[in-house]
This record gives C-alpha cells, sequence and structure tokens, in this order.
C-alpha cells in the first residue's frame, strides 16, 4: 500500500543504489580480473618453480652421461712392466703399468723434464688408465714387446674442458684447475685427434670412486634396490593386513581407535624422527649391523606404512558392501569373502598406494643418514647385511665434494634417481586408470 | 646350519604338509560320504596342518636366537680367567670382544689361552645350532603329526586356520601403536640422560649452541654449551620464510583450480603441481645450495647488501616452493567441499565471482584451511635435506634471513652422522632436539586433524 508523496520518497534511494552499483561496477570488475589474475600467475609461478628446478638439473646432469677418452701409444716393454716374457697372468696382473703409462706420456711431450711439469703432465688421465692397459695387455698376452695404441680415461678437468669445447679456443679458458701448460698439452693432443667422447658407462659400472671420472652410481643403485626390496617385503604384508583389520574385522573400540590415531600421526611424524627410532632401537638395542639395507628397509617401511595403510583403506571401503552380502549369503565366511572377494577387486587400488608409498621411500634420505647409511661404499653390495648407501644418500655425499666433476655427477645422479621415480609413479597412475574398477 | 636356511626349510616343510593334509582331507572325505558331510574344506585342513607344523617351530627359532647370545655368554664365563672377572665387568667386556674379534677374523690369536676360549665358543655356538636344527624338525614333525591325526569330518579346520589369521591380522594392525611406543622410548629414554647431565632450563633458555664436550679434560674451549634458542628461532625463521612463500601461492593456486580452472586446465596442472611434492626433498638441497643461494648472494651484493653463501632466505624459499603442494591440494580439497547452494546465495545478490570467493567461500572453508596449513608448517619444521644442505652449521641467533642459521634438523643429523661415543653428551643432545621436534609436530598435527575434521562434520 503506497500513497505518492511516499512513492515520490521511495524513488530517489532505489535510483542512487543503482547508480552506486553502476559507479562501483567498473572497479568490482577490475578487482574481479586482478584476482583471477593473481590465481592464475600462483599456478604460472608453481609451475616455473619446476621447470627451472628440472632445467638446471638437466642442464648439470646431461654431459655426465659422457666420458672422455685419450688415446695413448704404450710400449709394453717386459723390463718395465717388471715381469719377464711369457709371464703369466697372476704376474701380469701386479705388473708395474704406471710406469709405462708414465713413459709414454714422457715420450708424447719430451719438453715436459722438470718434476714438477712431469707431474702436471701425469695427471692428464685417470689413475684408473693402469686397469685399461692391464686388461687390454692380460686379453692379448703376446703384445710384450709391442707398441700399443690404448684408449683411457682422461681426467675429470680435462675432460670438463673437452667437453664444453674450451680446447679449441685455449685463448679464453675460464673455470678450470688445468695449468696454462696441460691446456697446450690437452690441446695439441685435441689436434692430434687422440681425445674423444663416449658414453659414460663407468658412471653406470662403478661404484663410489674419490676421482670423479671413476666414481658411478652402481653400489648405490643396488643399495636401494636392497632396501627397497626390505620395505616392500615388511610393509605390503603388514600394510595390506592392517587396512583389512581395520575396514572389515575392527570392533569398534578403544582399541580400534587407538590405532587410527596413531596411524595419521605417524603419517604426519618428520621422517628424521624414523631415523632416531632406527638408530636407538634397531642399531644400538638390536644391534643390526650399521649401514645395511636390512636396517634402512625396516625403518622406511615404518615410514611408508601409515601411506600404503591408508590408500588401502580406502581402496577396500571403494569395494560396494553388496559384494560382500552377496558371499556372506553364499555361505561364505567372513574371511572367505574378504580373500576370495573384496581384496582382489581392491587390489589395483592397494597396489598403487604401495607403488606411491615406494617411490616416497626411494626418495627418502634423512632417516638414513641417522643409521650410518651415509658411508663410502666402494664395492656393489649383494646382500642386505653388506654396508651400503642409496641413490639419493649418495646424491647428498657428492654435492659435498668440492670437485666440480662431482656437480654433474650429483645431478645426472638425480636424473637417474628421477627417471626411477617417474617409472614407479607412471606405473601407479596406469594402475589406477586401467584397472580400478568405479562401481 | 644359518638360521636363514632353517626357517627357509621350515617354510618347505609347511607347504609340503599343506599338501600331505589336503590330500589326506580328501580321502577321509570319501570314507564319509563324499566332502559335503566334511566341517571344512580340504585346503583348510591343509592349511591346519601346515600352520602346525610351522608356526610352532618358528616361534621357537625365534625364542632361541634372542636368547641364544646371553646363554653362551653366561657360559663362557667359566672360561674366562679369573684375573680379568676380578678386574670389573668393564674388562670382562673387552676380553669377550677380543674373542668375538679372534673368531670373526678366522686367525689363530697370538695369545693361547684366548685361542683356546675362543675355540670354546665356536663350538658351543656350533652344537648350539644343531641343537636347535634337530628340536625344530622335531617339533614341526609332531606338530604335524598332531594335526594329520585331527583331520576328520567334524574338526572345525576353517574355524581353527580363520582364528590365526585373525590375531595375525590385529598383531599386524598394533604394528602402528608400537611404532609411536617405540619413537617416544627412545627419544624419551636418551632425552632424560641428556637433561641428567644439562639441566631442562639451560636447554630450553640458553642462548649459545656449541655441542663439542671435552674429551681430554685439559682441551680449551670445549667447554660444550646447550642453548637451543638459536636452533629454535632458525628453525621457525626458515619455516615462516617458507609459509610465506607457500601460503599465498598455494592459496590462490588452489583458489584458482576449483573455483575458475576449466576440466582441462584442471585435469594438467594439479598433477603438475603434485609432482613439486613427489622430488625428494635432497633434490632441493641440491638445488637451495648450488642454484638458489648463490643468485641471492649475486642479487643481495647487486643491491649493497652482502647475504651470506648459506642465508636462511636460500632454504626458506626452496622449502616454501616444496610445500606449495601440501598447501594448494589440502585448500583445494576444502575449497570444493563447500557447498554450491552457499556460492548460488552470493551470486542471486549481485556478488561477483571474486566477491563470493573472498566473504563467502573462504570464510566457510577457513577452518580447513587453516588445518591444512598448520599441517604444511609441521612438515616445514619437520624437513632435513633442504636446510642441512643449505642452511649451514653456524648457531646465530638472528632473524636476519640473509645470515646463515641452523636449524633443529641440522643438528639432529650433524650430531648423529660420524663416529662418537653413543653415550656422550652430544649424542644425546640429538635426542633431546628429536623430542622437541616431535613434540611440535605432534601438536600441530593434532591440532590441524581436530580442525580438520570438525570442518568436514560441519558440512557432511
Amino acid at each position: 500500500m503506497t500513497n505518492p508523496t511516499d512513492d515520490s520518497k521511495q524513488v530517489a534511494p532505489r535510483k542512487d543504489s543503482t547508480s552506486i552499483v553502476k559507479r562501483t561496477l567498473a572497479r568490482r570488475y577490475a578487482a574481479e580480473k586482478r584476482f583471477r589474475f593473481y590465481g592464475a600467475t600462483a599456478i604460472a609461478i608453481s609451475l616455473l618453480f619446476l621447470v627451472i628446478l628440472l632445467g638446471s638439473i638437466l642442464v648439470k646432469g646431461l654431459p655426465a652421461f659422457t666420458e672422455t677418452q685419450m688415446l695413448i701409444d704404450v710400449t709394453l716393454d717386459a723390463k718395465t712392466l717388471g715381469v719377464e716374457e711369457g709371464a703369466s697372468e697372476q704376474e701380469l696382473r701386479s705388473a708395474n703399468y704406471n710406469a709405462l703409462i708414465k713413459k709414454s706420456l714422457r715420450e708424447m711431450f719430451p719438453e715436459a723434464t722438470k718434476r714438477k711439469q712431469k707431474k702436471e703432465l701425469y695427471k692428464l688421465v685417470s689413475t684408473s688408465a693402469e686397469y685399461q692397459v692391464r686388461d687390454s695387455l692380460i686379453a692379448n698376452p703376446s703384445q710384450i714387446g709391442q707398441t700399443i695404441k690404448v684408449w683411457v680415461l682422461a681426467d675429470d678437468e680435462l675432460s670438463a674442458l673437452y667437453k664444453t669445447g674450451g680446447l679449441t679456443d685455449i685463448a679464453n679458458v675460464t673455470h678450470t684447475r688445468l695449468s696454462e701448460q696441460q691446456i697446450t698439452w690437452a690441446s695439441s693432443l685435441n689436434e692430434q685427434s687422440r681425445l674423444k667422447k663416449q658414453f659414460n658407462a663407468t658412471f653406470f659400472k662403478n661404484g663410489d670412486s674419490r676421482e670423479p671420472e671413476q666414481a658411478g652410481i652402481r653400489a648405490a643403485l643396488m643399495g636401494s634396490i636392497l632396501t627397497l626390496l626390505i620395505t616392500f617385503l615388511l610393509s605390503f604384508p603388514i600394510a595390506v593386513a592392517t587396512a583389512i583389520y581395520l575396514e572389515e574385522f575392527a570392533p569398534k573400540n578403544r582399541w580400534t581407535d587407538l590405532i587410527e590415531v596413531n596411524i595419521n600421526n605417524l603419517a604426519a611424524v618428520p621422517s628424521i624422527v624414523f631415523g632416531l627410532l632406527g638408530l636407538a632401537v634397531f642399531i644400538n638395542f638390536f644391534e643390526l649391523p650399521r649401514s645395511a639395507p636390512v636396517v634402512g628397509g625396516i625403518v622406511l617401511s615404518l615410514m611408508t606404512l601409515p601411506t600404503i595403510i591408508i590408500t588401502s583403506r580406502a581402496a577396500l571401503k571403494a569395494v560396494p558392501p553388496s559384494i560382500r552380502e552377496a558371499g556372506r549369503g553364499l555361505g561364505a565366511s567372513q574371511l572367505q569373502v574378504v580373500t576370495h572377494h573384496v581384496l582382489p577387486l581392491a587390489m589395483p587400488g592397494i597396489l598403487t598406494g604401495t607403488i606411491i608409498g615406494l617411490a616416497q621411500a626411494l626418495g627418502e634420505t634423512a632417516p638414513l643418514l641417522m643409521i650410518g647409511m651415509v658411508a663410502f661404499i666402494v664395492d656393489i653390495p649383494t646382500s642386505v647385511t653388506d654396508a651400503a648407501t642409496v641413490l639419493p644418500v649418495q646424491v647428498f655425499l657428492w654435492a659435498d665434494s668440492p670437485e666440480r666433476a662431482f656437480l654433474e655427477k650429483t645431478s645426472a645422479a638425480i636424473l637417474v634417481l628421477l627417471v626411477f621415480l617417474i617409472v614407479m609413479n607412471a606405473a601407479a597412475v596406469f594402475l589406477r586408470k586401467h584397472f580400478e574398477r568405479r562401481w | 646350519m644359518t638360521s636363514t636356511n632353517l626357517v627357509l626349510l621350515l617354510l618347505g616343510l609347511g607347504l609340503a604338509t599343506f599338501f600331505y593334509g589336503r590330500q589326506k582331507a580328501y580321502v577321509v572325505s570319501k570314507s564319509h560320504g563324499g566332502m559335503r558331510n566334511m566341517h571344512s574344506l580340504p585346503s583348510q585342513h591343509g592349511v591346519m596342518v601346515g600352520l602346525w607344523c610351522v608356526l610352532p617351530a618358528l616361534l621357537l627359532v625365534l625364542f632361541w636366537k634372542l636368547a641364544e647370545p646371553s646363554v653362551i655368554s653366561s657360559l663362557l664365563n667359566s672360561s674366562i680367567p679369573a684375573s680379568i672377572s676380578e678386574a670389573g665387568e668393564k674388562s670382562v667386556g673387552l676380553y669377550k670382544n677380543d674373542i668375538a674379534n679372534i673368531i670373526e677374523s678366522g686367525t689363530a690369536s697370538s695369545d693361547p689361552e684366548k685361542q683356546a676360549v675362543a675355540e670354546r665358543w665356536v663350538a658351543l655356538s656350533s652344537i648350539s645350532s644343531w641343537v636347535l636344527v634337530a628340536i625344530t624338525l622335531a617339533l614341526a614333525a609332531i606338530g604335524a603329526a598332531i594335526a594329520l591325526r585331527k583331520i576328520s569330518a567334524d574338526t572345525r579346520a576353517r574355524v581353527m586356520v580363520e582364528r590365526v589369521v585373525h590375531w595375525f591380522l590385529i598383531i599386524c594392525s598394533s604394528i602402528a601403536i608400537l611404532t609411536t611406543v617405540g619413537i617416544v622410548c627412545s627419544v624419551l629414554f636418551e632425552a632424560v640422560r641428556f637433561f641428567q647431565q644439562v639441566s631442562f632450563v639451560e636447554f630450553v633458555t640458553g642462548t649459545k649452541w656449541s655441542p663439542q664436550t671435552a674429551i681430554r679434560v685439559d682441551q680449551i674451549g670445549s667447554s660444550g654449551s646447550f642453548g637451543a634458542i638459536p636452533l629454535f628461532t632458525g628453525t621457525l625463521l626458515i619455516s615462516a620464510i617458507a609459509m610465506v612463500v607457500a601460503v599465498p601461492i598455494g592459496l590462490l593456486a588452489a583458489i584458482y583450480l576449483a573455483e575458475y580452472a576449466s576440466d582441462r586446465m584442471r585435469a594438467y596442472a594439479k598433477p603438475l603441481l603434485e609432482i613439486l611434492a613427489g622430488i625428494p626433498t635432497v633434490v632441493y638441497g641440491f638445488f637451495a645450495a648450488l642454484t638458489v643461494a648463490p643468485a641471492i648472494r649475486e642479487w643481495g651484493e647487486l643491491i649493497g647488501l652482502s647475504p651470506s653463501s648459506e642465508s636462511a632466505l636460500a632454504a626458506g624459499v626452496v622449502m616454501g616452493i616444496m610445500i606449495i603442494p601440501f598447501v594448494s591440494s589440502l585448500s583445494d580439497d576444502v575449497i570444493t567441499a563447500v557447498p554450491q547452494a552457499m556460492r548460488d546465495g552470493s551470486y542471486a545478490l549481485g556478488a561477483t565471482h571474486s566477491e563470493t570467493i573472498k566473504k563467502v567461500v573462504l570464510p566457510a572453508a577457513l577452518p580447513g584451511v587453516v588445518g591444512g596449513i598448520l599441517l604444511a608448517a609441521s612438515r616445514a619444521i619437520g624437513e632435513t635435506m633442504i636446510v642441512v644442505m643449505a642452511a649451514g652449521l653456524a648457531a646465530n641467533l638472528t632473524a636476519n634471513p640473509l645470515e646463515a642459521v641452523t636449524t633443529v634438523t641440522v643438528q639432529i643429523v650433524t650430531l648423529l652422522t660420524g663416529d662418537q661415543e653413543f653415550d656422550s653428551a652430544k649424542t644425546l643432545a640429538a635426542f633431546a632436539l628429536g623430542l622437541m621436534l616431535f613434540i611440535t609436530t605432534l601438536i600441530l598435527n593434532v591440532i590441524a586433524l581436530y580442525v580438520v575434521r570438525r570442518y568436514r562434520e560441519q558440512y557432511d
């Protein structure tokens, strides 16, 4: 009910609020656009970080997959070797090949006469060169007395310079520890085509080494595999059993609640605390061997248990109750229903969770430092009680090394680690996409 | 025979008895007019026989192996020369170590007396292991025989097997509790031993951290002081920097993904963001130490500052990048869980999309978002590798992000890597720090989980 006078009074404010809306509309739309832009920027920044992170490691790491070999002429002089003609393999093994290589280097560069110069000259080849000469002689013992051409591993500094193309422009060499004299020799080697690049098989064949050009990831890789094997063998059955108990059997009581609270909390406990547990309980109390994959595996499995349990429970929960009811209706016991029907149906989900948990364990470093897996490992571990290290710890160790060549080794080891992680996660995605049933 | 081989042999026996028991159950069922008159299936009888064969024997092996070292050691006490056993427990331990070394190296000792003891030890352990094999196999045979006699139409083999499986499930699920108890006990006991040497008040209020204790009495400048305040402030500083990076970026990214992004973009951007969470922390540490820290130093010098080469900023920023996905995926979940009706109401009143988000969706989702941020903070406090590699060891009490600071986790790692006596105050300090870390993250997690759960209940 309105009368004319009231109406005229009400029109004015209504007109006013419309005008306010109209006036502020442009500003509000601008704010809207800005807000949207902030959101998009946030995502762009995070993805940019990802690209920079992976890009910088890729750029640094790729050179490590090639190594530099140097061609030297070695005269297999029996006297210098310290053996007689027709020597047995045993004698050949312990002969003095270092002297041969030094002699051949001196013949190539006769201008090196002073002690210091000679020392610099010898440093151009890796210390592993003698084994390469030895192997080629043992393969063909009749070569004694002849002069043969052998490709030997070059030193890491020379290799870095050669790989970056520094030897073609020796006037402008920066960032090298080689002396001017060494660079001149190296470039003359390059001009004689005595240097070549090839795939760095050493990196995948050797254990750790103090010499960057001889260091490899084989030992760390084996350590990782052994550790993950233990982790899988322990965590998978225990996690599945726990998930089955909690989802299918557990009565609602205090004990069950306590278990659930514990699992949720353990999922968020810092990984280094698990390392303290491993050190205090498994190494000091149970006196298991230090640095061994078996202890690492136990610690990592305790750490990954919550992840696997939580995903396994979700997978079990996703199986519809009608399956269980049908099984019970046909007279199966509760355990039979679970083992014959529910578990097989939930298996893809459980395996997905397991793979994700293992991928987490593969990248974990901190708890393994606590239990002494941070060791200098040259020999390839063959059993779960051997001293071993794992890939991420190897990365950590190399990252600390002062030699520049270890920088590219570190990045290369990271690349290998990332490849493994990508493969595992891809497998998890594949399982989820192709085998998981949607009900 | 090693215990591994013995266990493998037992498992093989278990498998064999399973097949035999199943076969026998088939035979028994025939005399009862077919399987339908049996209470349990033949395979269930088979499993029952296998369990009877393996389980008692396995338990015996376990207990034997636990008891064996102390039994042999006490048997040997009689052959230790009186001069040593009178000299106290320590020299007995040393003597036993010597003997263990002789056995391990496999070479004859120069001391014939020790050699004799070592030989006696070897003989005893060899006897012990053969006795164990004999008893275990006998027990397995007895168990299998008992179970085989049990096979009949009325035997409730299924019930028996299921009871065993049920107990196995309960034991497995209790491992989570055992782990927590293990963590609490291991850090607590060592921490208590630490606080007997260094007072708790000094630990939590002292401002000087230099954990070098004197090895010799006359050593200078290594009295060791355990004031943990610089570590706590360092941890807080780095975590705060990380949160400053991660919270705005993570939250805005979550809002964009939940409210604006097309399905296609969501399908690509979300997994890409989650890659950040899957990259091992040691990789972030390497990135922080070798790419970010030098970059920060260069930029700092350009504008006339002199950042330390191991600045808190580098570690904090990289840690922030790492926890972006934690913030964003948790926030994303809670934002999508806000009922559509609330948004529709806001649109109907004329609000724009961003006004709806800021005034309706975010306030409604706030508890969940806060829970997510708390979880991310707990992750940042407990993070180890990034700070170990990028933050350095200098325990400076400073709030300047360009200086080097150290954190609780860094100190735990430095105190415990390398060889040292386990009882020194230095190593025990690591456990005290571990206790602090555990308690802090536990409190954060409990609050976060509580907040998130309350929030879920609100809209379910």
